[in-house]
Order: structure tokens, then sequence, then C-alpha cells
């Protein structure tokens, strides 16, 4: 991982503020050994994959945290632990005080679950393909005993139409909507048992821009109305500037920089950042200077020791081989992972950037 | 255009199908310059890929070419026979598809793979091909080509894979290459670095190139020009600057107004109501009049033709002289500054 953010400062610098979310030094191993029987007879050693290593950030009120990286970052493993769906293997995730993860919470975490929910990537296989719409949407209702009968078929009208669908719509199955429709159907089923909190993993990811832009106008729209808390995922940079308040940046399974938004983007700290924003491709044609970042990511089997950026950082020094960089807050408010960002050696012009 | 590498005019490809013939290109028309590269751009279904497998003779059957004239060079290849077409593919045009796996055998070298490609189309002794091989490589960006030489496809990375396809694509020295979604399977941070190489060879070489893709950012990176494609039918062709900063047709600009800006406040962006039609569902005129904020009389009843407008091509009724509308370039009406 690229740092973890020490759990105590995120606390000392999040304390003041209204946080719905509070998750510290979450930590997710996956076991991907070969059997038992192949390892004895083999000699292979166990084979752990550090999904996520160690992440702690807050959510506040009604704001949209954001969470970016690239493919296999951890970013679907640390949303399915946050919604409750899969166990962390350490660290704590707090929902409104409530360590969901706690034995001891097991009883309160019934009233709790109705307050967050989660949209999926893929709206085709979220949606059960033989329960009408109506039926998908009066599930939530049902299970948390919120509404029955003429009230529930009264309350699916009502969702369908906040997500600019139509009450006779409910009577339709799954696979008569298209991708974009389909996204607002879990939309209204999500937003059933009157969350304050969503989590929402790539909604828009297996959508076209012109059905991007409604749905995610749908969000900003539900999100000023209810006062929604969103935590959004996505590998798309400029989709994530766009919704987001505060965005955090995921490499390999760590937070190499959280910070605000429109900050980030003006000017990004951690040398990964930069790469990132440095690699979208410049559709406004400003002729604006760049240089992709060199390399891939490292196999997650096997990651690079010290800051697990190093092999493609063009300022890496012999520190960041030896030594895990830990955040630590700059005074413009980002929290960063990087020994020459902290030390100041990282700073204007990267130093003998390879070309590709 | 005359000295075009590659011309394509009023191309039809039609799909039988139990409840009638579904058209999926209606009347396609574009010129590929030599050295230029054009990028076909469209949502899901648009008809990219089809254009893609219509020019190189691989349509998946039972589709075929209905209409039209696909020429390379002057010479018509969208009615050779099959053997004809064959030794054309790989050699005169050379293919990029988005899974660098469908292109690679998983049993052979990537060397071998390459030296057989060089030697089949040109003609080189074995020495010699397998030193082109590594040139290549190295002109791809793959580290210590002379070792990486040897690996098998699956011991790249899918950044790598990809570049060996692009080498792969270009080792015959091809008059054409198609690339479709060369990139869309890549993170992010390697993308950039594909879509460069690619690129750049094509410049180096002189090569043309149609270049598909459903993003804009590639587009806008990669290619001189541009075909915007809806619903099997061209809404625009233009200059890549003109079209992404000054979209002419209607679809064009709330395709851009709808893209996140990296620049902006954050404004709401702009939104195309609807979906683009099923090849079963496309309405008469304008296919696009359903969603069309500028929609006329006119566009429910008559398709408007390709019309010439401040060099561009576009196919919509307010660039015909018979409607009295401006016909002037504009930004999209909210989102991205000009
Ligand atoms: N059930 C699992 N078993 C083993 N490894 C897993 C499992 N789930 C995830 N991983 C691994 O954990 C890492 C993080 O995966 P995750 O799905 O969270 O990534 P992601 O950031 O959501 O990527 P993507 O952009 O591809 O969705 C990856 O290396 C992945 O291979
Ligand atoms: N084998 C096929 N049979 C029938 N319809 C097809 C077939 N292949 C593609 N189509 C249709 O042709 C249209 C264009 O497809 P395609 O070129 O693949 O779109 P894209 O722009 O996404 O690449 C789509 O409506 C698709 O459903
Ligand atoms: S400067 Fe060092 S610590 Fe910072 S990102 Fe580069 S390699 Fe990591
Ligand atoms: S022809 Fe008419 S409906 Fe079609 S894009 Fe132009 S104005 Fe809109
Ligand atoms: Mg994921
Ligand atoms: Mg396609």
């Amino acid at each position: 991982m690229v740092g973890p953010a020490p759990a105590d400062l995120v606390a000392r610098r999040e304390a003041a503020s209204d946080s719905v979310v509070e998750v510290r030094g979450l930590v997710r191993d996956f076991d991907v050994s070969a059997s038992w029987l192949h390892r004895t007879l083999s000699g292979e050693p166990r084979r752990v994959v550090k999904a996520v290593g160690g992440v702690s950030f807050d959510i506040r009120r009604g704001e949209t945290l954001a969470l970016v990286g690239e493919s296999g970052s951890g970013k679907s493993t640390i949303a399915k632990m946050v919604v409750g769906l899969l166990p962390p293997t350490a660290g704590s995730i707090r929902i409104d005080g409530t360590d969901i993860w706690d034995p001891a919470n097991a009883p309160k975490l019934r009233d709790l679950r109705r307050r967050f929910q989660m949209i999926f990537q893929d709206p085709f296989a979220s949606l059960n393909p033989r329960w009408r719409v109506r039926d998908i949407i009066a599930e939530p209702l049902d299970v948390f005993g919120i509404t029955r009968g003429r009230a529930t078929r009264d309350r699916v009208g009502e969702l369908l139409t906040t997500v600019k669908l139509t009450p006779e719509d409910g009577e339709k199955y799954p696979h008569q909507f298209s991708g974009g429709q389909r996204q607002r159907i879990c939309i209204a089923r999500a937003l059933a048992s009157e969350p304050e909190f969503l989590v929402c993993d790539e909604p828009t990811s297996a959508l076209d821009v012109s059905v991007q832009a409604q749905i995610l106008n749908l969000m900003r729209d539900l999100q000023d109305r209810l006062g929604l808390t969103y935590l959004f995922i996505s590998h798309n940079l400029a989709v994530v500037r766009h919704m987001a308040d505060r965005i955090g940046v995921l490499y390999l399974g760590g937070l190499a920089e959280v910070a605000p938004a429109k900050a980030m983007f003006r000017d990004p700290r951690h040398p990964y950042t930069r790469s990132l924003i440095d690699a979208i491709p410049d559709i406004d044609m400003t002729g604006r200077e760049r240089t992709p970042i060199t390399g891939e990511i490292p196999n997650p089997l096997d990651p690079p020791p010290g800051c697990t950026f190093h092999p493609r950082c063009p300022f890496a020094r012999e520190r960041c081989r030896r030594e895990v960089p830990r955040a630590f807050a700059e005074a413009s408010g980002a929290l960063v992972a990087c020994h020459g960002v902290e030390e100041g050696w990282v700073g204007q012009a990267p130093a003998g950037q390879k070309a590709v | 255009m005359t000295d075009a590498v590659l011309s394509v005019r009023n191309l039809v490809v039609e799909f039988p199908t139990r409840r009638g013939i579904l058209r999926a290109l209606d009347g396609i028309s574009f010129d590929v310059g030599p050295g230029e590269i054009l990028g076909v751009v469209g949502e899901s279904g648009a008809g990219k890929s089809i254009t893609g497998s219509a020019i190189i003779g691989l349509l998946d059957p039972p589709g075929r070419i209905a209409g039209g004239e696909i020429r390379l060079k002057g010479e018509r290849i969208d009615n050779l026979p099959t053997e004809r077409l064959n030794r054309i593919r790989g050699k005169r045009i050379g293919m990029v598809f988005q899974d660098p796996l469908t292109s690679l055998n998983p049993l052979f070298t990537v060397g071998q793979q390459l030296a057989e490609t060089i030697q089949h189309h040109l003609r080189l002794g074995e020495r010699e091909s397998r030193q082109r091989a590594i040139d290549l490589l190295a002109e791809v960006g793959i580290p210590a080509p002379e070792a990486r030489i040897d690996n098998y496809p699956h011991q790249f990375s899918g950044g790598m894979r990809q570049r060996v396809v692009i080498a792969l694509a270009l080792c015959a020295e091809p008059d054409f290459v198609i690339a479709d979604e060369p990139t869309t399977a890549l993170d992010v941070s390697v993308q950039a670095q594909v879509i460069q190489v690619f690129r750049r060879l094509c410049r180096e070489r002189g090569t043309s190139a149609i270049l598909i893709t459903h993003d804009m950012g590639v587009i806008a990176e990669a290619a001189d020009r541009v075909a915007v494609l809806y619903a099997g039918r061209i809404a625009e062709v233009g200059a890549v600057r003109d079209v992404l900063k000054r979209p002419l047709h209607p679809y064009t600009q709330g395709l851009m107004g709808s893209i996140p800006s990296l620049t902006g406040e954050g404004e709401r962006l702009v939104q195309i109501p609807g979906a683009m039609p099923r090849l079963n569902a496309i309405p008469e005129g304008c296919a696009f009049n359903p969603r069309c904020p500028r929609v006329m009389d006119i566009c429910r009843r008559e398709r408007p033709p390709l019309i010439d407008a401040d060099g561009a091509c576009v196919t919509c009724w307010l660039y015909d002289e018979r409607t009295e509308q401006p016909p002037a370039r504009e930004a999209p009406a909210v989102g991205r500054p000009a």
C-alpha cells in the first residue's frame, strides 16, 4: 500500500465536523493460495492479496466523497465492507457512531441497515429478471416493514417518478428497459428505505456518456433534495471531479492522497495523483503538456517494498524503496502519503521522466 | 478527396432476422486520406464495430453488405472473393481489437508470431525477420525487447500485449490500420501510453488508420478527423478540433455537453432526453428527431442528406439552404466553455 494514514491523524482532523461514516485502519486480505493439498505436495507457501491495506477516512453529512483508482486498487472491496457485505480483516467502520462490524452492535444493525444502501456498476446483474419492477422496488419496503398494501403501491409509484420513470413502468420486467433506465430502477430501489447514505460503486461505468449525464444529474438532484451523503466510486477522473466534494486516490489498496476535489485537480500533491491527472485525455484540446505515466500496476500478490508506487515514480529515492510513507496533513488541507512531498523534494519538474 | 487511401460510399449493412431485416449501417460515407487517422465515435450500438468489420470483410453472418462501395487506394474491396480478401487482410489492412488476446496465439511466443507475419508478408529471411521483430518491440516501448521476444503472450501485462498487437498490425507495413476500441480494456494510466504508441507509429510510417472508440478523449488525443455515428448513420464528419469544440449536429452538441469537464465549475451536465433507438425502431426522417431540441417539421418526414457546411459534413436539416435556420457553428448551449 502507498501509506496507511495514521488513524489518529484522520480522527484529529475530522473530529470537528459532522461525520456520517468513520473508517479507521481498514484492512482486507484475500487468501488466494492453491488448495491445502496442492500446497503440501508442492511446498508452495500461502499467498495473500492485501486488497485494502490500512485505509482511514471520514465522510461528512451531505457530502460526496469519491474514491478513484485503477482496476484492482481496492475500490469495490472498500465499498462492500462499508455497506456490511464483506467483513474486514482489521480496522473499523462506524456509521453514525455505531461500529457495524462489532458483534455487540448486531441488535442495532437492522435499524441502521435501512439508512445505508448500495448501487452497483452493473444494472443488469443487480435486478432479478423474473420480478416485475414494482416488486423489485417494493422489496426493501417489505423487508424493513416500512409500508404495506396500498401504501406500498403508492410509494413505489412515487419512487419511480422520483427517478423520472412512470408508475406504469412498475408493471414491466427489467429486460424491457435500457441500461440507463435499469440504473434508475436500481436507484429507486436503493431510495425505498429512505437511506441517508448511499454507496455507489461505478454507477455509470456501464453506460453511454449521454445516459451517464442523465444519471449523474439525477444523483445530484436527489442529493440536494434529500440531503443524501454519497461514497462515490469510479475510475473516471472527470466524473469524479464533477460529483465529489473530496476525493481519495487509491493505489494498490492504500490511499495516496485525500483532498478537496477542485484543489486536487488544480494542485495535485502526490506523484501518482499527478500522473493520473496527466493521463486524462485532453478533450478541451488546450494543448496542455502531458507526460504519461510509465510502467503498469504491480502484481498485488507481490507488491514492491516501501512506497508501492516507487517503480513508476519519477521522483523515487532510496528512502522510498525502504520505508512505507505515512500520510501527513498539508497546510492546504490535503492528506498525502509521500516521502518526497513531506521532505520537499517532489517539487516542480520531475527528475528524468522517461519517454514511453 | 480523390487521393483517399480508403473511401467508403453509401455503405449499407443488413442483418436478416426472423422478424425482418435490421439495417445496422444505413448510408455511411467517409474518406481517409494518406497518413490520416480518422476517429469513428458513437454510443454503444451506433454501428462503429460493424463499420470496421464491413471494411475488412469480417461481418458476422448473416450480416451482409447490402449497398454502397468500399475502395482501398481506388480498388473496390467490398465485393472481393474470400481468398483475395484474406490476402488483403493483415498485409494491406492491419487490425487491432479491444481484447489483445483475440489477436495473439497463446501457444506461440510473441517473437514467433511477429517474425512469421513479417516473413510471410515482407518475404524476409528468418534472421532478418527476427531482428525486425525486436526493433518493432522496441518501437512500441517494450523494455528489453531482445529478452522479451521469446516470451509468450500471457507473460505480458494487458498494456504490453496491446502494444504487441499494434506492432503485429503494423509489421507488414499495411496501407491501412483499423483499431476497434484498442484501449477500452486497459487501465487509465496505461491507455494514454498505448494511444501515444499507436499515434506515433502511424505518424512515423505515414499509415492511415480508422480509430474506433466510444471515448471522445481518445479521439481528441489521436485522431485528425472524426466521424460521429448515430443509429447506423453519420451525424457529422469534420476536423477533430471543430467537432469537439464547435459541433454542428445537435446530437454532437448534446454529446459534448454531457461529458463532465475538467475545467468547469461542476455545472449541470447537458442532458439529451431518451436513448438511441434500437435498429427495429428507427424513427422516420432524421433518426435523432424524437430527442432533438431543434426539431422541425421536415425532420419528422424526410431524412436529411449529408450537407457540406463550414469545411465539414453534417446530416441535419438546419444546414440545408431550404430551411431558414442560422447555420453557424455554435458551442453547446451549456457546459463546456469554448
Ligand atoms: N473475492 C476475492 N478473492 C480474491 N481476491 C480478491 C477478491 N476480491 C477482490 N480481490 C482482489 O483484491 C484487489 C482489489 O479488488 P477490488 O475489486 O476491490 O478492486 P477495484 O478497485 O474495485 O477494481 P475495478 O476497478 O476492477 O472494479 C484485487 O487485487 C483483486 O484481485
Ligand atoms: N450479428 C448481429 N446480428 C444482428 N444485429 C447485430 C449483429 N451485430 C451487431 N448488430 C447490431 O448492429 C448495431 C451496431 O453494432 P456495433 O457496430 O457492434 O455497435 P458499436 O457502435 O457499439 O460498435 C447494433 O444495433 C447491434 O445490435
Ligand atoms: S516520491 Fe517516493 S514516496 Fe513519494 S510517491 Fe514517489 S516513490 Fe512514493
Ligand atoms: S435534422 Fe432536424 S431533428 Fe435531425 S438533428 Fe437536425 S434539426 Fe434535429
Ligand atoms: Mg470494482
Ligand atoms: Mg463495438
